[in-house]
């Protein structure tokens, strides 16, 4: 029993000896079998040198490159290694081109920061600089050169949809621990949807340096390097030589250009007018042209076509159209008077059957059809029978994508607003409203506006007859092609049989006598459009068209929004037109409309003719 | 009261200055972790090094306490310290902090204390309490298992904070557990489960389970080559087969967060700024210290940056680093004699109370060890648990020298008698 006790006791001091001894040994190959790669403290450093990816290219949908990138040069300073007292710092000055009374202050900030971890003392140093530096890099221990990327746009467009990447800030660095100071981030547009895939994977790479800052290789034979992900390329949707187009014909003035392809829902461009030069917010200027951009007073980094709230004037009267058939309240022949006593409207002769309606954008007629949406006599109030008509005038608006947010890859995008009964219960009071208080909806003003890419959505539905799909920029991220979510077609819930009548009209205001898209004509191609005139209180009005072609089959679904720029058929459908023909047949061939449109500017021009407002390429 | 006299006199002395050389090396570590020689502005409080300064008289302050104190103090009510403990656990998991991920404090004002320390003294006292009952014959495994509830009850509290580092600490009470009547075969085949899981995961299954069959074989050929031990030998290899092959199947129905999480640990995938992060840089500052360390202050790694957690779970990066293996072996060394001198003091009781409790503190020290080392060379997953008297914090200072303290007590009471 006894000898049984102390064997136990004998075990429990064996198995303490056993595990230290494990350990003992387990230093002894750490630290002194990996004596080869260890350092002499006194003379040698480890410097953890981040090894940057690339960030993933931007092509357009036929491969053509937005966005590459070009390399730069960051000089870095590891703040304990530094030799502060005997170091130049003047001639470090003059070799950076800098100020020398500001050396030891960017030096106390890297101390600031972390005496071990690198930091960057000169950001974007030219070729040149970095050439010169180079020879005399050992007189400054401590410091060394890391390459980077800035991004370069070959042709200065599309700045809304591409973005700009800017360095983190500390909110950023919070947020995500993957970031470091001087990482640079994704900040806006594609580049911040998709900031993972295209920013790729840092590595790093353990480097041995000596005292006269050489690096003497890798560290332990690069046991602890870990190679950078470089990011993936996007695979975008736009189409260079169209995006490139719109953006010419929007210079001189303010609004929006969206192109779709209405059987996949690709975004072929997006234009938000006034635009800036994408090369503007790269590298060392970023911040000032920031700084000027922002206080512009056009807006230009606002991108109207995902967040402008506008009226949409006559473009409304499509689904009106539609939802008055699918509600059996009207049928394609129904006639109305234009009686401008219920509402304004120009001289036209009456409609009689919906295709009139449309092409002569008649407003009384809409006014009629909407009447007979909002109040079809389900209940003997006239109150109640409002609501309950309105209620399902707006699920009816929904499914056509209006007042909900498209879910397109970028962010900040708006839905617009439709109005709800709880709108104007609150508004007015419950039972205190009626189709005659809310009527100017029927022709698109009012309370109800959208958001450029709805409107072109809109179109695309027209196109489709019946459908939409997410409108999106993207088709593919490196390998991965797009998520399965952008091919699902969300139909409206008005049947397709419906959408032929109604289509007949946009043809008819495109190639009819009346029509008031008649300058969107192009010879040779079936457009079909639309044109509204928004009412704008503050001052002239805004100019709307939206349009899809060819008819049958059609490939290209436009809106565009020209603000203060009056009557939608007189710039805004020659414009969508102009677009469309471009891309349809890859040339323009009414170049005395072209050259107008061009002209038409809504800021002022300067004694050469030059024009005078938004920020010129 | 010619007792404190008696008392200091009848302290064991080298505990006594092994511990005082362990504290004073800590402070001197996170000293070096913090220290700046450019930015060093004069002493400050309200440095780490400066509030470890305040912890360490606290400490001192109380294992004082307890040598003057009466012992009974603390055996008479080891059950209501155990119960307030349970009740703290309890609490934390309701209006506990969260600090990275785990809900572990309790904030009284400007001070956070972290109940699982102080639950670590009261189960040693409880489970002493009952085990050492004279009533009670400890070579049955039913009393066995009452004993282990003692542990295994506030090791699941614990567990559901998540700590796993501290609720690991709790099956170190198994050792005390062994020394008084368990099973040898309880502990080995803990070790071979804790082994073949491991193999399990790293090894092929195919070279795994011949491995199993050649083990298998070895064993009935040494043995009595009976029927009956053939029957045995091929029952072992079944379940631990089935056993191996289970492990793998719950692996493969793991997430894939967990699985890489699971591999970066066993070394099975790189993840240099993922979860195996720490470890690597743990790795580079021990190895870069070589034979005789850079010296004091001097270390380059183990400051700031590239080891986080520095001054609390990976302080042992700064001995390695600035002290290098010599250093180490020291420290090891130091530790070891600590360890062996608890076992040897121990086993001279007379008292079964101060018996148990003694193989408890010592398992509850070489538990930490174990697993915090293990962890900074690469041994062991990160598993974030201090290293006794050498990592920043009051709490577990406090905990420590209380454990020990008291078990100093009990030795001192002893002689004296």
């Amino acid at each position: 029993m006894q000898r049984s006790t102390v064997n136990r006791a004998s075990v429990v001091a064996a198995i303490f000896i056993v595990f230290v001894c494990i350990y003992w040994i387990r230093l002894f190959q750490l630290q002194i079998l990996d004596e080869r790669y260890t350092l002499d403290a006194q003379s040698n450093a480890i410097r953890h040198k981040v090894q940057y990816p690339g960030r993933g290219l931007v092509f357009d949908r036929n491969g053509e490159i937005l966005v590459y990138n070009e390399a730069v040069y960051d000089l870095m300073v590891v703040p304990g290694q530094v030799d502060v007292d005997s170091m130049d710092w003047n001639f470090l000055a003059d070799l950076l081109e800098i100020d020398s009374a500001g050396t030891r202050e960017r030096y106390k900030k890297a101390r600031s920061y972390s005496r071990y971890a690198p930091s960057v003392f000169e950001k974007q140093i030219s070729k040149e600089v970095y050439g010169r530096l180079q020879e005399y890099m050992y007189q400054f221990p401590g410091f060394y050169v890391q390459s980077r990327s800035l991004r370069r746009y070959p042709q200065p467009i599309a700045a809304h949809v591409l973005g700009d990447v800017g360095e983190v800030s500390t909110e950023e660095i919070k947020a995500n621990p993957y970031y470091k100071p001087g990482d640079y981030i994704g900040k806006n547009g594609l580049e911040k949807y998709y900031e993972e895939a295209l920013r790729g994977r840092k590595g790093v790479k353990v480097v041995m340096v000596d005292v006269l800052n050489r690096e003497k290789g890798s560290y332990k034979d690069g046991l602890y390097d870990s190679l950078a992900q470089p990011g993936e390329s996007l695979f975008t949707t736009l189409d260079i030589g169209l995006q490139a187009y719109a953006e010419e014909l929007m210079h001189g003035k303010r609004g929006s250009v969206v192109a779709i392809e209405p059987s996949t829902g690709e975004v072929l461009a997006l234009v938000s007018a006034p635009s800036y030069d994408p090369n503007l917010l790269v590298g060392r200027i970023r911040s000032r042209n920031y700084g000027e951009l922002i206080k512009d007073p056009q807006k230009p980094l606002f991108n109207r076509a995902l967040m402008s709230y506008y009226p949409p004037g006559s473009i409304f009267k499509l689904p009106q159209a539609l939802i008055g058939l699918q509600e059996g309240v009207i049928g394609p022949n129904t006639g109305f008077e234009c009686d401008k006593t219920l509402i304004g409207c120009h001289e036209h002769p009456d409609a009689r059957t919906l295709a009139e309606g449309v092409r002569m954008s008649c407003n009384p007629y809409f006014y009629q059809v909407f009447k007979r949406i909002i109040q079809q006599g389900k209940n003997p109030s006239i109150f109640e029978d409002s609501r309950i008509g309105l209620s399902r005038w707006d699920e009816y608006m929904h499914s056509f994508g209006l007042g909900i947010r498209l879910g397109i890859d970028l962010l900040g995008v708006k839905g617009g607003y439709i109005p709800d009964t709880a709108f104007y219960d609150r508004f007015y009071g419950r039972k205190r409203w009626a189709f005659s208080t809310i009527y100017s909806l029927s022709i698109g003003q009012g309370e109800v506006s959208l958001v450029p890419l709805q409107m072109a959505n809109l179109a695309a539905v027209m196109a489709n007859r019946g459908f939409y799909l997410t409108p999106h920029l993207v088709r593919a991220v490196g390998n991965d092609s797009l998520a399965a979510g952008d091919t699902v077609r969300h139909y409206a819930l008005v049947e397709s049989k419906y959408f032929d009548p109604v289509v007949r009209g946009m043809y008819e205001a495109v190639h009819l006598q009346k029509g008031t898209a008649r300058r969107a004509e192009i010879p040779d191609i079936v457009v079909c459009g639309k044109t509204g005139t928004s009412e704008n209180p503050h001052g002239e009005d805004h100019a709307v068209f939206i349009g899809f072609a060819p008819m049958d089959h059609p490939r290209i679904a436009v809106s565009v929004f020209l603000e203060n720029s009056g009557f939608g058929g007189t710039w805004a459908a020659p414009l969508g037109s102009l677009l469309i023909e471009r891309y349809l047949t890859g040339k323009v061939v009414r170049e005395e409309l072209e050259r107008q449109v061009k002209e038409f500017t809504i800021f002022e021009r300067d004694a050469e003719g030059n024009i005078i407002g938004p920020p010129a390429h | 009261m010619g007792t404190i006299g008696g008392t200091l006199k009848n302290m064991d002395k080298p505990l006594l200055l092994v511990y005082f050389l362990l504290v004073a090396a800590g402070w001197f570590n996170i000293y070096s972790v913090v220290y700046d020689p450019e930015s060093f502005a004069g002493f400050s409080f309200a440095t780490r090094y400066g509030k470890q300064l305040v912890f360490i008289g606290f400490a001192i302050l109380l294992a004082a306490f307890v040598m003057i104190s009466d012992l009974r103090v603390f055996t008479q009510f080891a059950y209501l310290y155990y119960g307030i403990c349970i009740l703290l656990l309890l609490a934390v998991l309701v209006v506990g902090t969260e600090i990275s991920g785990a809900k572990s404090w309790i904030k009284i004002g400007s001070l956070s204390i972290q109940p699982s320390e102080f639950a670590k003294v009261a189960t040693c006292l409880a489970f002493a309490k009952f085990v050492s009952q004279p009533s009670l014959n400890m070579k049955q495994p039913r009393n066995q298992l009452r004993g282990a509830l003692w542990f295994l009850f506030p090791m699941m509290l614990i567990l559901l904070q998540p700590d796993a580092g501290s609720a690991l600490v709790f099956l170190s009470f198994v050792l005390p557990l062994y020394r008084e009547g368990m099973s040898g075969w309880v502990l080995v085949t803990g070790l071979v489960a804790v082994a073949l899981f491991v193999a399990a995961l790293l090894v092929n299954r195919y070279v795994l389970i011949g491995f199993i069959a050649l083990v298998t074989i070895f064993l009935i050929w040494r043995n009595k080559r009976s029927v009956k031990n053939i029957a045995l030998g091929g029952l072992l290899f079944l379940v631990c087969s089935l056993y191996t092959l289970g492990v793998e199947y719950a692996f493969n129905h793991l997430s894939a967060h967990q699985q890489t999480r699971i591999n970066v640990l066993l070394g099975k995938e790189q993840d240099i700024h993922g979860a195996g992060y720490n470890v690597n840089q743990s790795k580079i500052a021990i190895g870069s210290g070589g034979f005789w360390g850079k010296g004091y202050l001097q270390g380059t790694q183990t400051k700031f940056d590239f080891v986080p957690e520095q001054s609390t779970d990976f302080i042992f990066c700064t001995v390695g680093e600035e002290w290098g293996w010599a250093g180490c072996t020291v420290f090891l060394g130091c530790y070891l004699f600590l360890l062996l001198r608890l076992v040897k003091l121990a086993e001279k009781q007379r008292s079964d109370y101060a018996r148990v409790y003694g193989y408890g503190v010592a398992g509850i020290f070489f538990m930490h060890l174990f697993v915090n080392v293990g962890m900074t060379i690469g041994l062991l997953p990160v598993i974030g648990i201090p290293l006794p008297f050498f990592s920043y914090g009051g709490s577990s200072l406090w905990a420590f020298t209380l454990l020990l303290f008291i078990f100093i007590k009990m030795d001192a009471r002893q002689r004296n008698l």
